[in-house]
Formats: C-alpha cells, sequence, structure tokens
C-alpha cells in the first residue's frame, strides 16, 4: 500500500497551492516507473468537483446515510469552529486555532477510529474531538483560560490537547507499546502538523514506531503552513516518504477528500490492529484561516493561494456529490442548517456562563500524593486572601501564615 | 531475604527485582539495561529473568523514551526509565517539564503520572565532560515533579520502592560515586515516608545539612570536628523536593547555625532555597548566616580538577569554623 516517488525531488520555490494537483494516470504511471515525479500520487476518492474515483488500494463502499454522516460532521465542525472564532473576536475566550479547511482530513480519520482506539490531538483537532464524542464546550475551556485541557482523557480515549509541537507523537507511540504488550487489538492515532514534522520528537516517535512494531498511525495535516513558514521552509522531501526511512510505509492522501482520508486511515488503523506496525498518513490539506487569532496570514500569503484551495473545499465537494447522486434532499440541508444554529447557540451560552475557576484551584492536582510544599504554599496564600475579609486585631502583615 | 550488606548498586538492583516481582505493570526502559544490566549494572540480570517485554533497551533518544513512557503510563503501566547520566537527561528535559510534570495538573487530577526517572548523578569518578553533573535544582525548581536522593544502600532500596509506588511523576538521582559503598539493608523493616529527613548524627553547636553523594562528606566533617570538640549534627535530605523544612527548622532551633552542603553550583541551587527558607522560619534563632558549600558558577570542571571543585572534607570545615567564628 505504500504509495511513494523515488525520484529525487528539487527545492521547490513555487507555494504550496501548486503541489497539490489532483492524481492522474499519467503521474501515477511515472511514479511507479520511478520516473522524475513533480506532482506526489496521492489517493482521492472524489475529486474537487464532486466526482467520485476508484483507487487501486483503497475502495470504499458506504451508504447513502454514512454519506449524509459524514457531511454532517463535517458541516458541525465547521460551525463549531466559527463559533470558536467569534466567541474569541467577543472577548470570550482568549485565543482560537481554527481548523477551517481541515474538516475532511479531521473528520475522515476520525470516523475510522474504533471506540477503543486512542487518540492524540494537537490542539487544532476539534473535528477530530467531535467523532470521538468529546463534548466541544470541553474544547473551549483552555482557549478561555479556565484550565489547561480539563476532559479526562480516558472517558472518549481522546487525549488532552498538546501544545508543545510534536511531543504527543511519542505519547502515542508509548502508549501503543502499551496496547501492544496488552495483547489488545486496539489502535492508536497520532496527530500533528507538517511544522511538527520539523521537531526531533517526531523523528523518534517514527523510530520508536518501527523498532517496537507499535499499533499506531501517524497522521500528519499538512496544511501547507506552520505560522508563517511555507512547508518549502520545512523540508525537502515530501512528508510521506520519510516514513521509508524509518522502515513503515508512508501514503499522502488528498486531506480536502473526506471518503479517501476515512478509506487511507481505516486501512493503516487495521494494518495497525494486525500487528504490521505503523503507518504515515500525510493528509495533503490547507489551512484556510489564520493558525490562531492572532496570527495574520496577509503578512505572508497571498489571495490567490487560498482562493485556488476554496476550489476544493471538502465540504462542497461532497454536497456536490449528495446532491448530484440525489443522496440528500432538500430537507436534510434545511434540518442540518437548523441542527448547526442549535450548536451555535449551545456553545455560545455554555462558553458565557463557563465560570472562573476558584483561586485556590492553582494549588490543586499540583501533585497525585500531595506535597508538603503546596500545601504550605496553599495554606499561607488562603490566610492572605482571608485577611482581606476579616478584620485584624492584632495588625500583623498579610501573608503571614504562621 | 531480610538484613543484608548490599553496595548501595545492588540495592538499587535488588529494589527494581522487588517492583519487577511485585507488580506486572512496571516496566523498566533505559539504553544498555538489558543483556548489559545498564553501564552501572543497576540492572543487571533482570532482562535475563523478566524478559524484553518488562526490561526494554530503547533507541539512544532520550526524549523518545521518556515521552513514551509517558505513553505507557497512560496506559497504565509504571515504567521506570534509566538516564544513562546526568548530563545526557538534557534531550529529555522538555518532556519531562512540558509533559510529565504537568500531564496531572492538565487533566484536572483526572490521570496520574507513575513515572520513575533515574539518574545516575554527580562527580568523583573521574569521567569526561557530561559524566559528572548535578542538575537537581533544575528538577526541583519544577512544579508536579519530585525529586530525591538516597546516600545508603538502605535509602537506595527503599526510596526506590517508594519513588516506583508513588502516583506522581519522581526524578530518582543515584549518587554514581557511592554506587559501591555497601551498608545494611533490611528488605522487611517498614520504611519512612519518601520525603522525610533523616538525622544521621546528632550534635548541638552546628547543622549540616547533605543529600546523596555529599552526606557521606558531611559525616566524615562531623567527626573530624569532634576531634576538636565541635558536636556537629548531620542531616541527610533525601528529598529536594519537597524538602523537609521542618527537619530543619528542628534541628536549627537546637544548633542554631547551619551549613548546607551539595555537589552543584551553589548559584541558584539547592542551598540557597534552604537557606532562604530557614532564614524565613529560624531568624531569631540563627547565631550565623546560614552558609552554603558547593560548586562554582564554571562548567564541571576536566576529571584532574574534580577533587578541588567538589565539596570536600576541608572545605566543609572550613565553613563549619566561619559559621562558629560569628
Amino acid at each position: 500500500m505504500t504509495v511513494e516517488s523515488t525520484a529525487a525531488r528539487k527545492p521547490r520555490r513555487t507555494s504550496g497551492s501548486k503541489r497539490a494537483s489532483a492524481t492522474t494516470a499519467t503521474a501515477k504511471k511515472a511514479a511507479k516507473a520511478g520516473a522524475q515525479n513533480v506532482t506526489p500520487e496521492q489517493v482521492q476518492l472524489l475529486t474537487p468537483e464532486g466526482k467520485r474515483v476508484e483507487h487501486p488500494d483503497y475502495s470504499i463502499d458506504l451508504s447513502p446515510e454514512e454519506l449524509r454522516g459524514l457531511y454532517r460532521d463535517m458541516v458541525l465542525t465547521r460551525r463549531f469552529d466559527a463559533e470558536g472564532t467569534t466567541l474569541q473576536r467577543q472577548g470570550e475566550l482568549g485565543l482560537w486555532a481554527s481548523l477551517l479547511g481541515q474538516e475532511a482530513a479531521q473528520i475522515g480519520s476520525g470516523r475510522a477510529t474504533r471506540e477503543d482506539d486512542y487518540v492524540f490531538p494537537t490542539y487544532r483537532e476539534h473535528g477530530v474531538a467531535w467523532t470521538r464524542g468529546v463534548d466541544p464546550v470541553n474544547l473551549l475551556g483552555m482557549f478561555r483560560g479556565v484550565n489547561h485541557g480539563g476532559w479526562d482523557p480516558n472517558s472518549n480515549n481522546f487525549h488532552l490537547y498538546t501544545i508543545v509541537i510534536g511531543s504527543q507523537t511519542l505519547h502515542a507511540t508509548g502508549y501503543a507499546m502499551g496496547v501492544a504488550k496488552d495483547g489488545a487489538d486496539s489502535a492508536v492515532i497520532a496527530y500533528f502538523g507538517d511544522g511538527a514534522s520539523s521537531q526531533g520528537d517526531v523523528m523518534e516517535a517514527f523510530n520508536f514506531g518501527a523498532v517496537y512494531n507499535a499499533p499506531v498511525v501517524f497522521f500528519c495535516q499538512n496544511n501547507q503552513w506552520a505560522i508563517s513558514e511555507p512547508t518549502e521552509k520545512q523540508m525537502r522531501v515530501p512528508l510521506y516518504q520519510r516514513a521509508q526511512g524509518f522502515g513503515f510505509p508512508g501514503v499522502r492522501v488528498d486531506g480536502n477528500d473526506v471518503l479517501a482520508c476515512l478509506a487511507v486511515t481505516k486501512a493503516a488503523l487495521e494494518r495497525a490492529r494486525r500487528g504490521e506496525g505503523p503507518t504515515l498518513i500525510e493528509a495533503f490539506t490547507y489551512r484556510m484561516a489564520a493558525h490562531t487569532t492572532t496570527d495574520d496570514p496577509t503578512r505572508y500569503r497571498q489571495d490567490e493561494e487560498r482562493e485556488a484551495w476554496e476550489a476544493k473545499d471538502p465540504i462542497l465537494r461532497l454536497r456536490t456529490y449528495l446532491e448530484a447522486e440525489g443522496l440528500a434532499d432538500e430537507a436534510f440541508f434545511q434540518e442540518l442548517e437548523e441542527e448547526g444554529e442549535k450548536l451555535g447557540k449551545h456553545v455560545r451560552e455554555a462558553v458565557r456562563a463557563m465560570p472562573d475557576p476558584d483561586v485556590m484551584a492553582i494549588f490543586e492536582n499540583v501533585y497525585a500524593d500531595g506535597s508538603a510544599l503546596v500545601d504550605e504554599e496553599r495554606a499561607q496564600f488562603a490566610a492572605y486572601q482571608a485577611s482581606f475579609s476579616t478584620v485584624s486585631d492584632s495588625g500583623s502583615a498579610a501573608g503571614e501564615a504562621k | 531475604m531480610a538484613a543484608q550488606n548490599l553496595p548501595l548498586a545492588k540495592a538499587l538492583n535488588e529494589s527494581l527485582r522487588k517492583a519487577l516481582e511485585t507488580d506486572p505493570k512496571v516496566v523498566l526502559m533505559g539504553e544498555d539495561i538489558g543483556k548489559l544490566g545498564g553501564v552501572f549494572r543497576i540492572t543487571d540480570g533482570l532482562q535475563k529473568d523478566f524478559g524484553e517485554e518488562r526490561v526494554i533497551d530503547t533507541p539512544l533518544a532520550e526524549s523518545g523514551i521518556v515521552g513514551t513512557a509517558i505513553g505507557l503510563a497512560l496506559r497504565g503501566y509504571r515504567p521506570v526509565v534509566e538516564i544513562q547520566f546526568d548530563g545526557f537527561v538534557f534531550p529529555a528535559y522538555d518532556q519531562i517539564v512540558t509533559q510529565l510534570a504537568k500531564m496531572h495538573a492538565r487533566a484536572l487530577g483526572k490521570i496520574k503520572m507513575p513515572v520513575v526517572i533515574r539518574i545516575p548523578y554527580g562527580g568523583g569518578i573521574g569521567a569526561v565532560e557530561h559524566h559528572s553533573e548535578s542538575p537537581e535544582a533544575l528538577f526541583a525548581h519544577v512544579p508536579g515533579l519530585k525529586v530525591v536522593s538516597p546516600s545508603n544502600s538502605s535509602d537506595a532500596y527503599w526510596m526506590l520502592q517508594q519513588a516506583i509506588q508513588s502516583d506522581d511523576p519522581v526524578i530518582f538521582f543515584e549518587p554514581k560515586r557511592r554506587y559501591w559503598d555497601k551498608g545494611e539493608v533490611d528488605t522487611e523493616a517498614f520504611p519512612g515516608p519518601l520525603h522525610k529527613a533523616r538525622t544521621v548524627r546528632e550534635g548541638t553547636d552546628l547543622t549540616l545539612v547533605a543529600y546523596g553523594p555529599m552526606v557521606k562528606v558531611c559525616v566524615e566533617a562531623a567527626a573530624a570536628a569532634a576531634e576538636e570538640g565541635k558536636s556537629i549534627e548531620v542531616l541527610d535530605l533525601r528529598s529536594m523536593s519537597p524538602i523537609d523544612f521542618d527537619a530543619i527548622q528542628a534541628s536549627v532551633e537546637k544548633t542554631r547555625r547551619l551549613v548546607v552542603v551539595h555537589e552543584a553550583p551553589v548559584f541558584y541551587g539547592s542551598g540557597a532555597e534552604i537557606a532562604a527558607r530557614i532564614t524565613e522560619r529560624c531568624f531569631y534563632h540563627l547565631e550565623s548566616p546560614v552558609l552554603r558549600v558547593g560548586g562554582f558558577h564554571a562548567p564541571y570542571p576536566p576529571a584532574r580538577l574534580e577533587e578541588e571543585y567538589l565539596p570536600g572534607l576541608d572545605r566543609v570545615l572550613d565553613a563549619v569554623d566561619r559559621s562558629l567564628a560569628y
């Protein structure tokens, strides 16, 4: 199932948009022949025009209901994401990391996971969280500044968001080593971005995964930009080809094609379950919005690039397909619109109702077994706090515990 | 097995063996810990008896070792990681500080991180660069980590047991130049709490506080001072985070003088923390300022100079004299 180009590649100076042309028969032939390959083959099952195409290694047969389900997931995820951006602009969130444009990569891969699989996200996997049944409101706590994550990772087998780039790929690999030790047949999937692929931890995760034959899938969303750094500043070899050097398959998938992302991830997870080790998936996609709400992409990228990618919009292409094949009627789209409104309202209300944590929470959960040092500082600070609400007869200085 | 006379290294080996026998979730990870038994042989024979699934030889990648240990802990395992030498822990420092230390808090207490990181540390063995450092303050400064160091065989055995049983990440510093020192280990005697200091020698004129490799030096200093009629109390701190300030305070209230001794550079070191807190707690008891003896604000020197760099008997006694002169 390895899809790779053997051709040496020159450093690229063109913008990312020019690299993502659809797979063509010619390109396939060229790749197989080991000839100079300018556009690495990527798995695609649904063209940007909404046409179903077949791929020799990845077939998928979904019911109309399943197809509508994927569409619904993407629409609601985009809606949730838009609420995140709006809430940040309204001052309800301190920061928001938008997934706009990456819905297919996240929903496709997320829907490929089984309940007993375990997911290690970055901080942008709102769509994957949705597929795991995580309450979207849980994701907002850290962006509002009331906690650093806060949910129980074991409730939905969805680990906490990790902000340090690439760290979680090692956690995923270690977790997968544990899965293998337990003799379980579940799999683990680690998400990261093209920027993270420059981190040593990601390389170490690849190597540990390979050496221990761990049931882990490395899912890279190559959204073309690591804040302001284009992929040309990150790498000289197409990402998915790196897997070969570590001894496991790498595959590039059209990250804006939800069907392809689903099929490829499913195959990789099943491979992991069979005890055949890791797979690297490079979902070739595009970050339509800013890196986060503090970022200004107009300083580093051109409008034309975004426009080119808008034509490959993951939601639009599935809608075109559903409509052309008569798989969804107007009532479905209407109901989904209403569902989106409801979700938006729920999120807005829940965020505004989210209380600030009690100040003494600073001292909570520093240690599982407790600590005399934390206890001492907690007592001192509690006394200091209390000094504002009680009249002191002694006139002793605030803050003294003893 | 009850009481035995064991070198500190062997006590650690027995402790790891016991942990592997007692809890099937305990796994050991590190470079060369399998067939070789570790460069200091602390894991000698364990892979042979417990297999490659429990005693895991890893690729040479410290961040990878600690990062995957975190994942194993999330899966319910209790990884005990060996970092080969003190100066090699830094590639893993990011995983330890940004991930391991904070995971419990980040999850609002819903997950635990029972990971032990064993680090042979300190100088005195004539090693090359990066093999003789004492980076304990860098870890003790990080909330979420517990930092301990045994000074003798019995503590080595029991503190490692307690560290492995702890649901918190523990950085376990092993005084490598004491690996071959023998001491009594009673594997059935009930141990004291992990973070309690131990009075090694009673005294009335001055308190010496040390941990790990420096405890022995301080005991020798106290014996030498006794010949000059000075009564020195020696406390083995055992834990650098948290620190048993109550024990130090009780001792200083009795002796009224305090000297802290460690191998690490004095500047921003654990001695600074102890001096500050004890000055707060014991200001009216102290007859002299708290003094510190330790390494200099310079890279750990080449081996031919390390005897000058490391606090020895004379430097400790000099500080004792300076304190008593106030």
